[in-house]
């Protein structure tokens, strides 16, 4: 088991190296960094003051050094827009975002576990009909629609929902149900075919035939092995989740990471898209790592890799 | 010996076993409905200047703007969902929107389709360093919030057409590798495949005369599942002023109009959603039809 963990944490560093390169070389695709972020009135001694001033006539590699030296200190420059650090701005509106996407995967699980069993176990019934056909609409629902139309009901039509801003429960409702719409409904079928395929399993049918009563044997057997894709798919919606929050953010006014960085991108004030982009993939990663310690306790398979 | 390899009967999906999977697909209802509301959609999106009753980019700013659906303006002539804010009628958006998001879908997914496959393949087959090279880079890309990558790179490189095909097809490569990668692994050690080296095929022939065309249906099911994702990615960046540019009719872009106007003109926002909403049901109808078809088993 360790060796397999190691491994892990050796592969997400590695990640975590790709993802540092590839935010840094994000200015670069243009070729010309200065340009990029000067605004476009400049002229051309500006840009090339500006470009002394922040080191961008420096080798590529050397540039690269001090953007990876800078980020792991938490130092990814200034922001353009409101003159602080950049990192401390991406920091502060964390909670927001882990407050949003913990309610919607909360509320995913919630809802799509139960639902997910029930409808396995009580196959081709009007419940497993209902709930999959509300699980395939709940896949193919533009996010960003569902809040628009949840806004136009129930803060429009009905003034009982707040439709922007963070503070009280109330104000988590509607985008917590927007973001997890699509993980809720993705969960539920995964649920129900993990379900479905650990229920027609031999060691099941002994279980039944030898004459154990139907919940113990759903609820010892079948959950436990079921339980494993849900982990995994867990880790996965979390970055879904993570970037979902981008577009639920902007339609609610939420003052989350997603929000900032959208603003930031229109500002073209790159060092808070970095600093984002880069904390969001670290927490990504982070919490995979995680996902697969709990795997190697539900799994013992694993550790023997 | 001539360069042409004598394959095993079993080897080859032959013509029958495509009838017979065709038959079985085409026995499933809801992936047939599926397939039909895709068609709709591109028909439409194809005779969008037949179909459409108005010019989509023609603005009235008079007293045309912001009419309910159903009403009918001076020269008698009805507009079905409506205006919009500049008095532009509301039917002819939506169908022309149909274009850019079909578009985008199949580019995008030519483009990731094939990356990925070429990805899925040399992985799969050659296996070692290759392998673990380009799983790290698949991690790597995974590890990202699609979309605030996405725009990130439009952001520095400008919104266009172009732009957004090559963003959303680069970074979906990832499941279409997985998918082959794991076919090829199977197929990999079947007897046919052996047999075909052992005869003296080389690598590049075996991959593509007995490897590609068994890795082609699960390669076909990730397409069409993606590409309903593909056009509500499309749909997402126009809604943030991220795709086509106006005054080219997007759902999304229509989207984002939309929500300026909720509390006085609901319609605005309802049916350029509702028109993403039955294209990308269908496409996963079908989708869902074609995996079942195949495997029901496969975790996709």
């Amino acid at each position: 088991m360790r060796t397999f963990l190691l491994r892990r944490l050796w592969q997400s560093l590695v990640v975590l190296f790709g993802v540092s390169f590839v935010v840094f070389a994000i200015l670069f695709l243009t070729g010309d960094p200065a340009l990029v972020l000067l605004p476009p009135d400049a002229s051309a001694e500006d840009v090339r003051r500006f470009r002394e001033v922040m080191g961008f006539n420096d080798p590529f590699l050397v540039q690269y050094g001090r953007f990876l030296r800078g980020a792991l200190r938490g130092d990814f420059g200034q922001s353009v827009r409101h003159g602080e650090p950049a990192f401390d701005l991406v920091l502060e509106r964390m909670p927001a975002t882990f407050e949003l996407a913990g309610a919607a995967l909360l509320l995913a699980l919630c809802l799509a576990i139960p639902a997910g069993i029930v409808s396995a176990v009580r196959r081709n019934s009007a419940l497993d009909y209902v709930a999959t056909v509300v699980a395939l609409f709940g896949q193919s629902l533009p996010t960003f629609w569902l809040g628009i139309m949840l806004i136009l009901v129930f803060s429009v039509q009905f003034s009982w929902l707040p439709s922007s801003g963070r503070g009280t429960l109330q104000h988590l409702v509607l985008p917590a149900i927007t973001l997890g719409l699509f993980t809720t409904a993705r969960i539920t079928r995964l649920t129900r075919s993990g379900m479905l395929e650990v229920l027609n399993q031999d060691y099941i049918r002994t279980a039944r035939a030898k004459g154990v009563s139907d919940p113990p044997v759903v609820w010892k057997h079948a959950l436990k092995n079921a339980a494993i894709p849900i982990v995994t798919i867990v880790g996965i919606e979390l970055g879904t989740l993570l970037g979902g929050s981008v577009i639920t953010e902007t339609i609610f006014a939420w003052p989350g990471v997603g929000r900032l960085s959208v603003q930031a991108i229109a500002n073209r004030d790159y060092p808070v898209v970095q600093a984002a982009v880069f904390l969001l993939a670290t927490t990504f990663v982070v919490v995979n790592l995680l996902v697969d310690v709990i795997y190697t306790y539900l799994d013992p398979r694993i550790r023997l890799r | 010996m001539s360069g042409a390899i004598v394959l095993p009967e079993a080897a080859r999906p032959d013509r029958r076993e495509w009838v017979a999977f065709l038959r079985r697909l085409a026995a499933r209802r809801t992936a047939l409905f599926g397939l039909l509301v895709v068609a709709a959609v591109v028909v439409t999106a194809l005779a969008a200047p037949l179909l459409s009753p108005f010019d989509p980019i023609e603005q009235d700013l008079g007293d045309l703007r912001l009419k309910a659906p159903g009403f009918r303006d001076s020269a008698g002539r009805l507009h079905p969902l409506g205006t919009d804010h500049l008095g532009r009628d509301l039917l002819a958006r939506v169908i022309y929107g149909a274009r850019p998001a079909l578009l985008v879908g199949f580019a995008a997914v030519a483009i990731s389709g094939l990356m990925g496959m070429a990805a899925g393949l040399a992985s799969g087959y050659f296996g070692g360093r290759l392998d673990d090279a380009l799983m790290r880079l698949a991690d790597i890309q995974l590890a990202f919030p699609f979309i605030l990558l996405a725009i990130a790179v439009i952001g520095v490189l400008g919104p266009s057409l172009q732009t957004i095909i090559i963003v959303i097809g680069v970074s979906s490569w990832v499941v279409y590798a997985r998918i082959v990668r794991g076919a090829v692994l199977t197929l990999r050690e079947r007897e046919f495949v052996q047999a075909a080296l052992a005869l003296g095929g080389g690598d590049g022939r075996v991959v593509l005369r007995h490897i590609l065309p068994n890795v082609f249906t699960p390669w076909l099911v990730v397409a069409t599942l993606d590409m309903a994702r593909v056009i509500v990615i499309e749909s997402a960046l126009s809604f943030l002023g991220l795709g086509v540019q106006p005054p080219t009719p997007t759902w999304g872009g229509m989207l984002a109009d939309g929500r300026v106007y909720i509390s006085t003109a609901w319609w605005l926002a309802t049916f350029p959603g509702l028109a993403i909403l039955i294209t990308v049901l269908g496409i996963n109808l079908f989708g869902d039809g074609l995996r079942d078809t195949l495997d029901p088993r496969l975790k996709l």
